[in-house]
């Protein structure tokens, strides 16, 4: 305990250095403004700005990146109760209490409520996290290739069997992004692969961020477009000191929902396939039952505001804890920022804590730093961005397709990673329509190179035996533990079959 | 077209797809390479039949109207749809065309004038800020800061004396 919090200490010093601070505190701004946008998330703000990251060193890169994850999850709630259209998925729970609270006019107990639950939420997480990941990370460096392939498929398993979509095209996501993932440069014999038509740009591979860019930032925008093309009503939101005050002495009407929530979504969030949206909706549910009053949720209950924020909140600390620890990313998003510590030259996993100790308790010290000010941030300036949600459609579209563009362009220099990028955009918009989920395939193409080596190291150690995976105890769990997710599915549906037979 | 064709067509095409995945990774050895184990085609082909099962799977669920998709007899993309992203996707493919052939500042530059006047119909003021500004904006946050040249084709020359005045 005394060594975890020597190390936090150090990492709160690394986060309060001048460089680090600034770029927490730009993160949570830029954080803020991409979650309370429509159609913008933490994931699309992530892959976007990415690219621009390169002009800081990795660690307030990363403190940058994981600041503005962070603002997206506070963000999320401002369209959520101001617009009644979330500002992202993970903020969908939000507008069934938020928008009926807005209606009646009170528009800032909703936010102040959001703002409050968010930071109980982070805090709760980021002390859990700060628990979890040293002891989770030592256990882990006892994984070799055979145990870490095992590891990657439970994850493509959670996907499956949690992630409530169609099972086929969960699958084929998952398969198309490990596909994408081994175009180029085979990784152990250097041959080409899947070079299409002799195409030289295809030779540096699919990078990762093209992928993301494409699906998150043109994909999402283009159906965005489509979704949003009505005129959109902003609830007035008016606030005074007093009422601010006022606002803050009801936090006793939610703290137990609160903290059910931020436990409840730290725990969901560290799950690959399950993530913030469902940890806020699970959160929503529980503080609905737990209720004295239940009626009341759905008609603008404070509770019903603060559990799912709460929850997101915790949820996005939560997802990074198998990233740090595992090297497997907990969401689409912190996927993108495992992609983008590779670029960074670090190998994300168990490792990473003896290795980089600066960087890993650099990160944890600017999440609690983050959640701080993204608290301060949010609520002083609230009417900002209410006001910031005005920005019509056909002036925030081109800029982001603009960043996109340059973004696409920026880590390779190719026009071909541009065009390319392009076509996953349309291709994900369109595939999106049919409910083919896209989150799996961006998870899939970062860690494709990382399942190929662990699975042919494994198969080359063990002269292409098999059994090897089930041979290892930590391998034969995961397997085991991913067989049952699978099925899980199809059992569910078989029991309910028989169930309404009876 | 309705959802439910477009879903049909979607599944035939990731089969085609796959398939083509499948032909292209025989190009390399698919099988066990003796002292150098899996060969550089077995991930890739295994992973494509993967593709070709979970495409099969989603056009059986087709003929069996199991998924909501396929049930649906709504339009796939409403023509206001086509509309809207059609006109977006359609400046961003001609940006990428002028990038090429008038480099990426002056590409910027029409793609903004015509999102911003000619879809958004905003002022000539915000027009002309927005037209000016953005271009401006990136240059100076990836040239400048970020040290990453972008594509200019025959405008290159026209950058050198600000080459000089900034590197």
């Amino acid at each position: 305990m005394e060594t975890i919090l020597i190390a936090l200490g150090g990492g709160l010093l690394q986060a309060f250095e001048p460089l680090n601070l600034t770029m927490i505190i730009i993160g949570c701004i830029v954080g803020l403004f991409v979650g309370a946008l429509p159609g913008l998330g933490s994931v699309n703000g992530v892959a976007i700005l990415l690219p621009i990251t390169f002009l800081v060193p990795p660690t307030a890169a990363i403190m940058f990146l994981a600041a503005v994850y962070y603002g997206a999850m506070y963000g999320g709630a401002i369209s959520s109760i101001t617009l009644g259209i979330p500002g992202a998925s993970t903020a969908v729970a939000t507008v069934f209490d938020g928008r009926p609270l807005a209606q009646k006019g009170k528009a800032d107990v909703a936010l102040t409520a959001a703002a409050i639950a968010s930071f109980i939420g982070g805090t709760i997480s980021v002390v859990l996290f700060t628990l979890f990941a040293p002891p989770l990370a030592e256990f882990a460096l006892r994984f070799g290739p055979t145990e870490e392939f095992a590891l990657m498929l439970l994850a493509f398993a959670t996907f499956i069997g949690l992630g409530g979509d169609d099972i086929p095209k969960t699958i084929f996501s998952i398969l198309i992004g490990l596909v994408l993932a081994t175009v180029g440069l085979d990784i152990i014999s250097g041959k080409p692969r899947l070079i299409f038509g002799d195409v030289t740009g295809f030779l540096h591979g699919v990078n990762f961020l093209v992928l993301a860019i494409g699906i998150y930032g043109i994909g999402e925008m283009l159906w965005t477009i489509e979704q949003t093309r009505g005129e959109v009503v902003v609830h007035k939101v008016t606030t005074s000191w007093k009422s601010f005050v006022a606002n803050v002495k009801t936090v006793r009407e939610y703290i137990m929902t609160t903290t059910l929530g931020s436990i409840l979504g730290y725990f969901v969030g560290t799950l690959p396939a399950a993530g913030a949206t469902p940890a806020s909706l699970m959160a929503y549910g529980l503080a609905k039952t737990f209720s004295k009053d239940p009626d009341s949720f759905g008609k603008g209950n404070v509770s019903g505001v603060a559990a799912p924020e709460a929850a997101n909140n915790a949820a996005s600390t939560g997802s990074m804890l198998p990233m740090i620890t595992l090297g497997i990313p907990g969401s689409p998003t912190t996927a993108i920022l495992l992609g983008g510590m590779i670029i960074w030259g670090l190998r994300p996993g168990p490792l990473l804590f003896t290795e980089h100790p600066d960087f890993v308790w650099g990160l944890i010290g600017s999440l609690y730093v983050a959640n701080f000010f993204t608290l301060i941030l949010n609520l002083a300036f609230i009417p900002l961005f209410v006001r910031v949600l005005t920005i019509p459609f056909t002036i925030l579209a081109p800029c982001i397709f603009v960043l996109c563009v340059v973004g696409g362009f920026a880590p390779t220099q190719t026009m071909h990673d541009v065009w390319l990028m392009l076509l996953f955009g349309i291709v994900g918009y369109l595939l999106r329509k049919l409910n083919y989920p896209v989150a799996p395939a961006v998870l899939a193409i970062v860690l494709g190179p990382l399942a190929e080596r662990s699975f042919r190291q494994t198969l080359l150690g063990s002269q292409g035996d098999p059994m090897v995976f089930v041979q290892s105890p930590i391998s034969a769990i995961c397997i085991a533990l991913a067989i049952m997710l699978v099925s899980y599915p199809l059992v569910s549906r078989v029991l309910k079959a028989r169930k309404a037979a009876d | 077209m309705t959802v439910r064709t477009a879903e049909l067509l979607m599944a035939i095409a990731t089969i085609l797809m796959s398939m083509g995945l499948m032909w292209k990774s025989t190009e390399l050895h698919i099988t066990w390479v003796p002292e150098k184990g899996p060969g550089s085609g077995f991930w890739p082909f295994w992973l494509s039949t993967g593709l070709l099962l979970a495409s099969l799977w989603t056009l059986a669920r087709w003929f069996l109207k199991q998924t909501p998709e396929s049930r649906s007899l709504e339009p796939y993309l409403p023509r206001e749809a086509i509309y809207v992203v059609g006109v977006s996707v359609g400046a961003i493919f001609f940006l990428l065309v002028s990038i090429h052939i008038i480099g990426i500042y002056l590409g910027l530059l029409f793609f903004m004038l015509f999102y911003v006047k000619f879809v958004g119909r905003h002022s000539w003021p915000l027009t002309l800020s927005l037209t000016f500004g953005v271009p401006i904006f990136i240059f100076c946050l990836f040239e400048w800061a970020l040290t990453i040249p972008l594509p200019k084709a025959m405008t290159e020359e026209w950058f050198y004396p600000i080459y000089d005045l900034i590197y």
